[in-house]
């Protein structure tokens, strides 16, 4: 029974990890229309520079702060400088920019911070809370993370449903045309949707550094699992990517657990998942629209 | 680059009607008409033919005058080649996404390797053949799920093939060797090859020479095949799905149908492609089949010019000779050999945002617009001195 | 056409290389000891060039890439003190990124472009498996291995050119397992293990003497960071003694989810790859800023040993590889990857030394097998090599892990693969030699 709990309980922490990268995800192709590979590799960039802090002597929270805010800056100066001059062309261009992101800024890292491992602070404990005499796999450090992931999910759908920007963000991201008729200012709406995408794609990086250890590379199998809860849950849709990650995060856990060998069958599993979900639904759980042909 | 003179026209020749944008193929078969191929044969069949034989004379030339690492890298061009080659088909003519090639290319590697693991293997064609209908096989598959997905649901799920199908080689690690992987001996060459080689060149026959040939020629067979089907009323249909789904809907044509048959064709590419990285790397395993490996395929057909066989073949030679020519410029410069070894993937993912910002239609693309305008600006000029005069 | 000409020669040589056997050859060098001579490729009368692959970008970087640091900090230490018999070291290395494809990329731009002597070091499985084929047909000295898989040693007649290096995973489970069944006869064990050829070789050995003791078998796969399944499990099991065959990070998370899930084993127990006390200490304690309060969570945690590490100042080989770490104006610390591409490096100057004046990549071969085994270095036990076996050490000390440090709870036993017998080592420990230099005899004509 135990160990049923502990399982779930680590699934449910992971999956909010996967959902907070979802969550990024969901902001940029809502407010852009792209599915942003860098996402992972920017958000690394600005956990190094909350290490560097940290490590200077400043305190989480300062670090989490500056950490943040160049997250803002760097998404915001990406959008204008790199992804400007290829929105509104082929679909594919943009996706190779952001590769080609990816892989410069990855490399940038190792150059400028080393590529070894680095342990990463938590402000919370990461001793699991004790019912009894037995401990369950739930920690405070894994309660900021939920608490975090929740606050920013409802921030954004606060944003998108009750705010005139969020309704400008999406209008841009729909019809360029038709958004500038209204007298949205397209270009500025689509550099703020990459600075807030970045902004929380760097709040996920430092959640998920947090208690573990950071290199350059550190995201990379985030940036799949992310993205595949962020396609189940339907991308366009913040409590889908909530509900994406934590189904992720349960059912590998399980996997994990239940099946021998089944560390091995993990990202099998996540195929499996995703294919099944797609047949039913090829919009994903919660999508809006029916026939989405992006 | 001389050593991609080989397929550089058959490609030509067979996109000329598949570029990368709409405009471009409309003026495309005037130019065609306009430039000088007057001495090829008019049916395409036989000028395809033509082409393949030129490009089997080059490729031998190209590999007897280059030293033996230059002959490696060709090989290892040969396979990205044949996938890019498939990909491009399924991208560019069909207009489907695909971050998961990579693990069709594992499918025909553990293939090729399971077959020379036997201790009389059958001959080397027969075991690229296997591979590549096993890999046609599970491309049917996956293609009957990714033809009912669009754009990013495409993407998440192709996704999710490059990294989940690995995952299968290190569970049932008994049959696929696990994450070690299964190693894989390439087959020694024929007595006939080495006779040729010494008759040709003088150059003796190694076993890294007579894989460079083996990936040559399945990469000119490839390409044979794709730049026909191209041509082909297959070829017209895929265009009209992907430009006009809705009118190609009305007639007749069923989308589903046609989108799965790309998917099946491009990933009979992989397969083959698979099987010539197993022989050439001698080693098929997980770690060989990264995402990485899926999203470098994109990468060398957007490049190239999309939906150009030419376009994926140049994508293919800048993803082998880029990463080594910075790392010895690095050296070159000064720096040790990790800074050198960090500095090659920052100018790779440079180049890669630099070339979408300047030249989106990628490198054919662009040849092909610059060439296409260069002809229209004369012919104006031409129609205005004709009229003035 | 001079071109063509100048390839054709290359392959000339190169085949003539690869058609040699294993028993061929090897007098060609040494003789006379007179002058020097550019008696094979990557030889010239004053310059030795030397390759090697590693993991210097991507997920496998961090730690590996400093090893050719230390490789590289020990050749400039040599060059400068003359080099060996009068020929600089030349040492390139480049990066795989841990991935087959490109391993077998760089090797063959290393054997076919740069034209070294030897391969040197090639780190992983996986990855130099790709590259064991080619080397071998192309007669490719490949020595000293970095990794402890059985792969390099145990069949020279299929692999004449490549010898491993380190202690294989097998006879350290072996002595793990002997160590176990008499010091903690009544423990339930439980094995954490990396899903690969290193966990498996690591749980045959510890089999072959505690079967009956173990009571649960996790595997996690690398890259997948969530172990809390894996230790729940050996948590439900019962189990109070932890083997782990695993890698840095993962011992590290391995304790962070066994904090977190409250399980406290009496002993932990980690092989020697992940072990590393100061790499994983130094890790650990920055979350001490939470509810850990002891700075070391592996403290008394057993590990083994085939090297002597960084925290051990006082031992002579750490003096000296600190001297010559510091001597080479790189970056960083000394660290126990750097000690461990010094030791490496070591052996192969004594390798070289060995095959004589003129080394010849045959020579270099016969100059291992018949004099490798009477080598003494910074390696705690003797090296296996000989004509039938291209296996490593074969000793490990046993250590029990405190604060940064270890101490000694049992000393060096060898053994080898197979039903071979544990025995206790009675040799002694070597010290450098003046300058840290070897000055092996050649062992060829």
């Amino acid at each position: 029974m135990q160990q049923f709990i502990n399982i779930t309980l680590s699934g449910l922490v992971e999956g909010m990890i996967y959902a907070a990268f979802a969550l990024a995800l969901v902001l940029i192709w809502r407010s852009t229309r792209i599915v942003n590979f860098a996402q992972g590799a920017m958000a690394a960039a600005t956990a190094f520079i909350a290490l560097a802090l940290i490590d200077a002597g400043q305190s989480y929270w300062i670090a989490l702060i500056v950490a943040l805010l160049s997250g803002f800056v760097l998404g915001a100066v990406v959008e204008r400088v790199v992804i400007r001059p290829v929105e509104g062309g082929p679909e594919l261009n943009a996706v190779i920019v952001t590769l080609g992101l990816f892989v410069a800024i990855q490399a940038s890292i190792a150059i400028i911070f080393g590529s070894s491992f680095q342990s990463f602070p938590t402000p919370f404990g990461v001793r699991g809370f004790e019912i009894g005499d037995s401990t369950i796999a739930l920690t405070p450090t894994s309660l900021y993370i939920i608490g975090s992931v929740l606050v920013v999910m409802a921030l954004l759908v606060a944003l998108f449903r009750f705010t005139r920007v969020g309704l400008a963000m999406r209008a841009s991201a729909f019809g360029q045309e038709v958004a500038r008729l209204l007298g949205v200012r397209v270009g500025r709406m689509l550099t703020l949707g990459w600075a807030l995408a970045a902004v929380v794609g760097s709040l996920a990086g430092l959640l998920i550094a947090g208690g573990e250890f950071i290199y350059p590379a550190y995201m990379d199998s985030l940036i799949v699992f992310g993205f595949v809860a962020a396609v189940l849950g339907g991308l366009d849709s913040p409590i889908g990517a909530i509900v994406g990650g934590l189904l992720l995060g349960l059912a590998l856990s399980y996997v994990s657990g239940y099946i021998e060998r089944g560390s091995a069958l993990v990202n099998v599993a996540a195929l499996v998942i995703l294919i099944v979900v797609l047949l039913v639904r090829p919009g994903g759980l919660f999508a809006s629209s029916v026939a989405r042909r992006a | 680059m001389s050593d991609s003179q080989t397929p550089t026209s058959a490609a030509g020749a067979a996109t000329e009607e598949a570029p990368v944008e709409a405009t471009a193929a409309a003026n495309a078969p005037s130019a065609q008409a306009a430039g000088g191929r007057s001495f090829l044969p008019k049916s395409t069949l036989l000028r395809h033919l033509v082409v393949v034989l030129l490009a089997i004379v080059a490729a031998v030339v190209i590999l007897e005058i280059t030293d033996p690492f230059t002959n490696s890298q060709l090989a290892q061009l040969s396979y990205y080649a044949i996938a890019a080659g498939g990909l491009t088909v399924l991208t560019g003519l069909n207009g489907q996404v695909s971050l998961g090639h990579g693990a069709l290319m594992a499918v025909g590697a553990y293939t090729t390797a399971l077959f020379l693991q036997a201790d009389e293997p059958v001959p080397l064609p027969l075991i690229l053949l296997v591979s590549t209908l096993v890999a046609t096989v599970v491309g049917a598959l996956v293609g009957v799920a990714a033809a009912r997905l669009h754009g990013p649901y495409l993407a998440g799920a192709t996704l999710a093939l490059a990294v989940g199908l690995p995952g299968l080689a290190i569970y049932f690690h008994d049959i696929f060797g696990g994450e070690q992987g299964m190693r894989v001996r390439a087959p020694q060459p024929p007595d006939a090859f080495k006779d040729f080689i010494s008759f040709v060149s003088g150059n003796s026959a190694t076993g890294t020479k007579w894989l460079a040939y083996v990936g040559a020629i399945c990469l000119v067979i490839t390409y044979f095949l794709l730049a026909n089907l191209v041509r082909s009323r297959i070829g017209r249909t895929w265009r009209a799905v992907r430009d006009q789904d809705v009118a190609a809907e009305l007639a007749g044509i069923n989308l589903g149908t046609w989108r799965v048959l790309a998917f099946t064709v491009s990933a009979a590419a992989a397969g083959l492609a698979g099987g010539v990285l197993a022989l050439v790397i001698r080693l098929a395993a997980p770690s060989g089949f990264t995402l990485v490996l899926s999203l470098s395929l994109l990468t060398a057909i957007v490049l190239g010019g999309l939906g150009s066989l030419l376009g994926a073949l140049l994508g293919s030679a800048l993803l082998v000779f880029l990463p080594p020519f910075v790392t010895d410029l690095g050296a070159d410069f000064g720096l040790d050999n990790t800074e050198a070894a960090q500095l090659a993937p920052f100018v790779y993912g440079v180049v890669l945002i630099v070339a979408m910002i300047f030249a989106p239609a990628g490198f054919v693309g662009t040849v092909r617009l610059r060439w296409l305008t260069y002809r229209a600006k004369q012919r104006a000029a031409a129609a205005r001195s004709s009229s003035g005069g | 056409m001079s071109f063509l000409a100048a390839a054709t020669v290359v392959s000339t040589v190169a085949a003539c290389g690869g058609g040699s056997d294993d028993d061929g050859g090897g007098g060609g060098g040494g003789g006379g000891g007179g002058e020097n001579e550019a008696s094979d490729i990557g030889i010239t009368e004053d310059t030795i060039k030397l390759g090697a692959h590693y993991p210097l970008t991507g997920v496998a970087a961090p730690g590996y890439s400093e090893i050719p640091t230390g490789v590289q900090a020990y050749f400039d230490w040599v060059n400068d003190n003359g080099g060996v018999n009068g020929r600089q070291i030349e040492y390139i290395y480049r990066d795989d990124a841990y991935n087959p494809t490109n391993t077998t990329q760089v090797v063959n731009q290393l054997v076919l472009e740069d034209e070294v002597f030897a391969i040197v070091g090639g780190l992983g499985t996986p990855t130099h498996s790709a590259v064991l084929d080619f080397l071998n047909s192309e007669g490719v000295p490949d020595l000293f291995v970095s990794s402890g898989s059985l792969l390099w040693g145990d069949d020279p007649e299929a692999n004449p050119y490549t010898f491993g290096w380190q202690t294989d995973y097998t006879s350290e489970g072996k002595i793990i397992g002997e160590y176990i069944a008499e010091e903690f006869p009544d423990a339930k064990v439980g094995l954490f293990l990396q899903d690969d050829d290193f966990g498996e070789d690591g749980e045959e050995g510890i089999r072959e003497y505690i079967d009956d003791q173990i009571v649960a078998a996790v595997r996690y796969t690398p890259g997948n960071t969530n172990v809390a399944p894996q230790i729940s499990e050996l948590q439900a099991a019962g189990a109070d003694f932890v083997v782990g065959f695993n890698v840095p990070s993962y011992t590290a998370l391995s304790q962070l989810t066994a904090l977190q899930l409250g399980y406290q084993p009496e002993q932990w127990f980690y092989s020697n790859v992940g072990s590393d006390p100061a790499l994983v200490g130094s890790l650990l304690a920055r979350f001490s800023q939470g509810s850990v309060t002891d700075a070391s969570l592996l403290d008394g945690a057993l590990t083994t040993g085939y090297l002597p590490t960084v925290d051990q100042t006082d031992n002579p080989w750490i003096q000296q590889f600190q001297e010559i770490w510091e001597a080479s104006g790189q970056e960083g610390e000394l660290t126990n990857y750097r000690v461990y591409g010094m030791s490496q490096a070591y052996t192969t100057v004594q390798a070289l030394q060995a095959a004589g004046q003129n080394p010849t990549r045959d020579g270099i071969v016969e100059a291992i097998e018949t004099a490798g085994a009477d080598w003494q270095g910074p390696v705690f036990a003797p090296y296996r090599y000989s004509a039938d076996s291209h296996m490593g050490t074969s000793g490990m000390s046993i250590e029990r892990i405190v604060g940064n440090g270890s101490e000694e709870v049992q000393p060096v036993r060898i053994t080898d693969i197979g039903d071979a017998e544990i025995e206790e080592f009675d040799g002694e420990a070597s010290a450098p030699p003046e300058n840290g230099i070897p000055d092996e005899e050649s062992a060829v004509d």
